[in-house]
């Protein structure tokens, strides 16, 4: 029997989803899955998907939210059940304090995406089109050390390196002391 | 706010705006170091107002903006503000200390402590999503120049909600629909919206029925994707779609409902010139039915820009710039009425 992806009890709701060819399979147990906003047994749609994780499902058990209830981030005190009544994150600081509570819910709402790939303030100030070309090897390399193919991952970290090591692209725009200032 | 005779951005006619009023993109912000804006004390509001209006009004900047407090602003300015989606509903109403500032043509604008540190957006007029995000990449650049971002490896940009984690960046795009209203394909499109994970809402007035019969549609996916992704999809893909789908059902009006169809337009325009008093919404439905006539070239001498403005100039707000902040009731209906004929005369 599978064991839950958060915890280690056995998992009620298993769920492939297949993005972008690669294969995503999760496990959660009644707790978890009711803590995620999960309908059991079927697959709820994404817009209800969004109204849970916003306000909650309207059925939590008594101890998975007083176990999510215990969850508090040291930074700025909010504590995961405020976040799943109001719905907002107290700080920067939660995404890391509610760890995997959160991220269960995140990639519920996101339609399964785990990571960014997108503008980084690493590669602000060059074109969307190096931006893009950035973030997609950051996703390969992600994937690809998901599914532990390191020679692959090697490979895409060195194609990675040499596309940030090109030098920036500035904006067409009048020359201003600030853009010379961004370009050093 | 010195001018409320329509917004410039949507008085131009952008492509494809028989369909499309306007589009835009929205960026959410926060500043790393502090709280996000519903745990930050009112003090580290004020730190960040005060920040963010060094670096927002610097005049380093290539986009000249123009501050509103809000704190200090009255309520009828919020609200014209909020008609004129500039600012959110949530945004006038907070108790946060809380700030705008906006280009002269309104078409970038900045929420200072709205749900986030920042909430930047840019409109432009039809349908330009990729030129609308050059200019807010361009001008987010300049601004995180400026300051650091709460991000994070993982996760992209840190946002208050996580629906909005990793980009940040919200499409949307504001879309007349008024022949699939009549067809009653309306239902069809929201559905087939929700399963491509967007989300459709009325965009003036309140609850789900959209007033005038424009639908905002955008993004909900932020996460794993890049800018251009998401935009790539949503305007190559869906968008092109749903006018597609406008269109057809416009053109089967002219086809086979054509007497129908100029009954429907010309009591319209009747019913706006003739009317002593008449309710927003009254106005809102009326002024659709006009827009189609005029978009399928039924109706000849009045402008689409004409239109375009007095949507947004028959609101209770911009009435009483004009009418007086205490008009309401019959009063405000007999000004809309008026306005409306002098409008089309
Ligand atoms: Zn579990
Ligand atoms: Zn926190």
């Amino acid at each position: 029997m599978k064991k839950c992806d958060l915890c280690n009890q056995p998992a009620v709701v298993h769920e492939t989803t297949v993005k972008s060819g690669i294969t995503q399979e999760i496990h959660l147990c009644a707790d978890c899955a009711n803590q995620a906003g999960v309908v059991i047994p079927g697959q709820p749609k994404p817009a209800e998907m969004l109204q849970h994780f916003v306000i909650g499902p309207g059925d939590v058990k008594k101890r998975a939210a007083s176990r999510g209830r215990r969850l508090s981030c040291t930074s700025c005190g909010m504590t995961f059940a405020e976040f799943r009544r109001n719905g907002t994150l107290g700080c920067a600081a939660c995404y890391e304090a509610f760890g995997k509570h959160l991220s269960a819910l995140i990639e519920r709402a996101q339609c399964g995406a785990t990571h960014h790939c997108g503008k980084s303030p690493h590669n602000a100030g060059t074109s969307i089109d190096r931006q893009a070309r950035i973030s997609k090897l950051m996703r390969e390399l992600n994937s690809a050390v998901a599914a532990e193919q390191y020679e692959r991952a090697a490979e895409l970290r060195d194609r990675l390196q040499d596309l940030e090591q090109e030098p920036p692209t500035l904006h067409t725009r009048s020359s201003q002391p600030s853009q010379e200032e961004r370009s050093v | 706010m010195q001018s409320t005779s329509g917004q410039p951005n949507l008085r131009g006619r952008g492509p494809d705006s028989d369909v499309v009023m306007s589009c835009r993109v929205r960026l959410a912000r926060n500043v790393a170091g502090f709280p996000f804006v519903n745990t930050a004390t009112s003090q580290q509001q004020d730190e960040l107002i005060h920040l963010l209006k060094n670096i927002l009004l610097n005049n380093d900047l290539d986009e000249k903006l123009h501050w509103v407090d809000l704190t200090q602003s009255s309520s009828r300015e919020r609200l014209l503000l909020v008609e004129r989606h500039l600012i959110s509903k949530q945004h006038a109403e907070s108790e946060a200390h809380r700030a705008v500032a906006l280009s002269r043509d309104e078409t970038l604008s900045v929420m200072i402590n709205e749900e986030d540190h920042l909430r930047m957006q840019v409109l432009a007029p039809g349908l330009q999503l990729e030129d609308v995000l050059t200019r807010i990449n361009e001008f987010d650049d300049l601004i995180e120049n400026r300051v650091d971002y709460a991000y994070d490896a993982r996760w992209g940009y840190l946002t208050a909600c996580p629906t909005n984690v990793g980009t940040g960046a919200r499409f949307s795009v504001m879309l007349h629909l008024p022949a699939l209203k009549i067809t009653n394909e309306i239902e069809r499109v929201r559905r087939a919206a929700k399963e491509l994970q967007l989300a459709v809402r009325g965009y003036y007035g309140e609850g789900s029925e959209s007033a005038g019969d424009f639908y905002q549609v955008s993004n909900q996916i932020t996460l794993g994707k890049t800018e251009p992704e998401i935009l790539g999809e949503f305007c190559e893909r869906i968008v092109p779609k749903i006018i597609d789908y406008e269109r057809h059902a416009r053109r089967l009006l002219l086809e086979q409902n054509l007497s129908h169809l100029d009954d429907r337009v010309h009591r319209a325009l009747g019913t706006l010139r003739a009317a002593r008093l008449i309710g927003a919404e009254e106005a809102m439905r009326m002024l659709s039915r006009l827009r189609l006539g005029v978009t399928l070239g039924r109706i000849d001498g009045i402008r689409l820009d004409t239109i375009n403005r007095l949507f947004l100039e028959v609101q209770p707000s911009h009435l009483q710039v004009h009418a007086g902040p205490g008009c309401a009731g019959n009063e405000l209906r007999e000004a809309r009425a008026s306005l409306i004929r002098s409008r089309l005369p």
